[in-house]
């Protein structure tokens, strides 16, 4: 007996996930370019503070934007340029934040990797690891508590290295207790800046946390596009219909430094040589190419506008004039008439 | 009837929660127990899903109020004891206080720190921690020394746009007693003056006004009219009305329950100096706790915070010098 068909369209799935799986690879090279040019621009002086790329994590990050949707909520992490894109982030914000400009969404105030628009569900980390996590919890508990939550889901981005802190036990545990539409995506690249894994943990996988959470726990290869697209729009599925909070874990390495300014001579050969040091975004273009899905002219015209678009946005922004510290407010109370009125700022 | 000043706490919460559907209270404990010192007493059963037990887990329970506020709900945080609350210093301090200026979202968040030494609390449930929480920008810290106080700043707290640190002193939780609620307030960000006198102006906030208050009794015994402000606020700090006291009494002395270095005291000291250095007689002294953890027999801990007896004798050796 033939089995029975859950589609009458059997090739109907396999057009969506094609149709994602490029989406979720157009967001990963214009991740991949825009950093490279925020690296070149590091290089050259023209960034004040740290430069922190995605290299080797954008299937990842990718992907789970991709499965995100408008009204969900977002906690990206530093190495997540391509999610944030997918999200709907507009490369502008980025690019303004990254040179300081005050028409960015953190109005020269806050740099680099540290933006967002919190009212439109996108969170702008702050540097402790594991907080944003029960930020989002808190967000989705507001919801709730004003039966708006809906299908909405919100998503948290860390490293391996956050797993250590506290914050991330408290805000897991927390998420479990309320069952939560929690996706929790852990990046274990292998290095938390240049500490190897068996100085941050003990455990065989740090998926096997998910069980003492009252978290599902999901396993997946970083490096592979289509892998990640599979895991993330289960998991972030999950969440959706009430299954409660989940964790995703994903194996891949950081193909750079924890930040520009650093080598990253520790990382071991062998890593690199191995199955997780493999390149995602090469990886996906074998597959878009192999399946017949993209040309590679295709990916080479992509490649050229997407860099023109990524110049012309830097040049334009370069343009823009910088703050000025005497128009500043220097105000961080939202309530004017509670402003303090200290002597030890200024002389009268 | 008569109302305690930790009455006045709950009543605000319950009116809180009755006018405003975004109030909710979150803590440990809060829920059906009514919280470890029944701040929060009948109030899950009133306020179904709005008094919510948290589990221990500070620096997640102020996480998610800064979720909850982005969100437009205005979350009432209880820390079990304001010693506990360095547990969330992190959210406090560097997300909660750092929102606004970073985003331009508000973050309307209260968090009450049930402060302060009691007979017996010991080194762990004593401490006096307005002074790291106001060092940060963006944070609002009040420390109500009355009944009143209690009730329409904690209203005054929740209705802000703002984080609030709302220091409430265990000491006066029983103790202190008002015939009724108040119904009007001062604003915040104003000192009080607790009582009016010619010799000395006395600075100080929270359980200390009483103690202070007491202290110039005796000092009206040896021919002295002491004036008290009680500050109310500590961030934002009524300069003015000091250095106005300052000008009518030509002497200062600050008291504080917190430890010396640094903190409230020496910055109204430091304000004073700079401001009105020329109004001042006789050089400014002030009395806080002693510089060790907070003990635990009441024969130790009588003798480390100030007490009326001590702050007494401050006043008179300044007053004479």
């Amino acid at each position: 007996m033939l089995p029975t068909a859950v589609s009458n369209d059997p090739l109907a799935g396999v057009a969506e996930f094609r149709d994602q799986f490029i989406r979720a690879y157009g967001f990963m090279l214009h991740a991949r370019l825009l950093d490279e040019r925020l690296a070149s621009l590091y290089r050259s002086g023209k960034i004040f503070g740290g430069v922190f790329l995605g290299r080797g994590q954008e299937a990842l990050s990718a992907g789970l934007g991709v499965c995100l949707r408008q009204g969900d909520v977002f906690a990206p992490l530093i190495r997540d340029a391509a999610g944030r894109l997918a999200f709907g982030e507009q490369m502008v914000d980025s690019i303004r934040t990254y040179l300081g400009s005050p028409l960015g969404p953190m109005r020269s105030r806050d740099g680099n990797v540290h933006r967002g628009r919190p009212k439109e569900g996108l969170l702008p980390m702050i540097s402790h690891l594991g907080a944003m996590i029960s930020v989002v919890n808190g967000m989705l508990m507001a919801r709730r508590m004003q039966k708006r939550l809906g299908t909405s889901v919100g998503a948290a981005c860390l490293g391996e290295g956050g797993t250590s802190t506290g914050a991330f036990h408290e805000a897991l545990n927390q998420a479990g207790i309320e069952r939560l539409p929690l996706v929790m995506v852990v990046a274990n690249n292998h290095y938390a800046y240049s500490t190897p894994t068996s100085r941050q943990f003990a455990c065989k996988n740090l998926v096997d946390r998910a069980v003492g959470y009252g978290f599902e726990g999901h396993s997946v290869d970083g490096t592979d596009l289509g892998e990640c697209l599979e895991t993330l729009q289960k998991a972030v599925d999950n969440a959706r219909s009430g299954r409660g909070p989940q964790l995703v874990v994903a194996r891949l390495l950081r193909l750079c430094g924890h930040g520009e300014h650093d080598d990253a001579s520790y990382i071991d050969p062998r890593l690199k040589q191995s199955d997780v040091g493999r390149d995602c975004l090469e990886i996906a273009e074998q597959r878009l190419v192999g399946e017949g899905w993209l040309s590679e002219d295709e990916i080479s015209r992509s490649r050229s506008e997407l860099l023109t678009s990524i110049d012309d946005t830097i040049s334009t922004v370069q343009r823009e004039s910088a703050p000025n510290a005497s128009s500043e407010s220097w105000q961080a109370l939202s309530t004017m008439s509670l402003r303090d009125t200290s002597s030890g700022t200024e002389m009268a | 009837m008569s109302i305690t000043y930790l009455d006045a706490i709950r009543e605000a919460q319950d009116r809180a929660l009755q006018d405003d559907p975004r109030v909710f209270i979150y803590g440990q404990d809060v829920g059906a127990f009514g919280g470890a010192f029944k701040a929060t007493k009948n109030l899950a059963a009133k306020y179904p899903g709005r008094v919510i037990d948290a589990p221990i887990s500070e620096d997640a329970m102020v996480g998610s109020a800064i979720g909850a506020a982005i969100e437009g709900m205005r979350p009432i945080i209880e820390m079990q004891f304001a010693d506990f609350s360095t547990v969330g210093f992190n959210q406090m301090v560097n997300h909660a206080a750092t929102l606004y200026w970073r985003t331009g979202v508000p973050c309307p968040i209260t968090i009450r720190l049930p402060s302060g030494g009691t007979s017996g609390g010991g080194p762990f449930h004593s401490q006096s921690l307005e002074t790291i929480y106001a060092h940060f920008p963006g944070i609002v810290v009040m420390t109500p020394a009355t009944v009143e106080d209690a009730y329409g700043m904690l209203l005054s707290a929740v209705a802000i746009d703002d984080p609030v640190i709302f220091c409430e002193h265990k000491y006066l939780y029983y103790h202190l007693k008002a015939a009724s609620l108040p119904t009007e307030s001062l604003p915040i960000g104003k000192a009080r003056i607790a009582r009016q006198g010619r010799d000395l102006t006395v600075v100080t906030y929270s359980a200390m006004v009483h103690e202070c208050l007491a202290a110039a009794e005796v000092a009206r015994d040896e021919g002295y009219e002491v004036e008290i402000v009680d500050l109310r606020t500590i961030k934002p700090l009524d300069t003015d009305t000091v250095v106005a006291s300052v000008a009518r009494t030509g002497r200062l002395l600050c008291v504080g329950e917190a430890w010396p270095w640094g903190g409230v005291t020496a910055e109204v000291i430091a304000r004073v100096t700079a401001e009105a250095f020329d109004l001042l007689d006789a050089p400014p002294q002030r009395l806080n706790a002693k510089d060790t953890p907070v003990p635990y027999h009441p024969n130790l801990w009588a003798a480390h915070r100030p007490t009326a007896q001590s702050v007494a004798q401050s006043m008179l050796r300044l007053l004479r010098l």
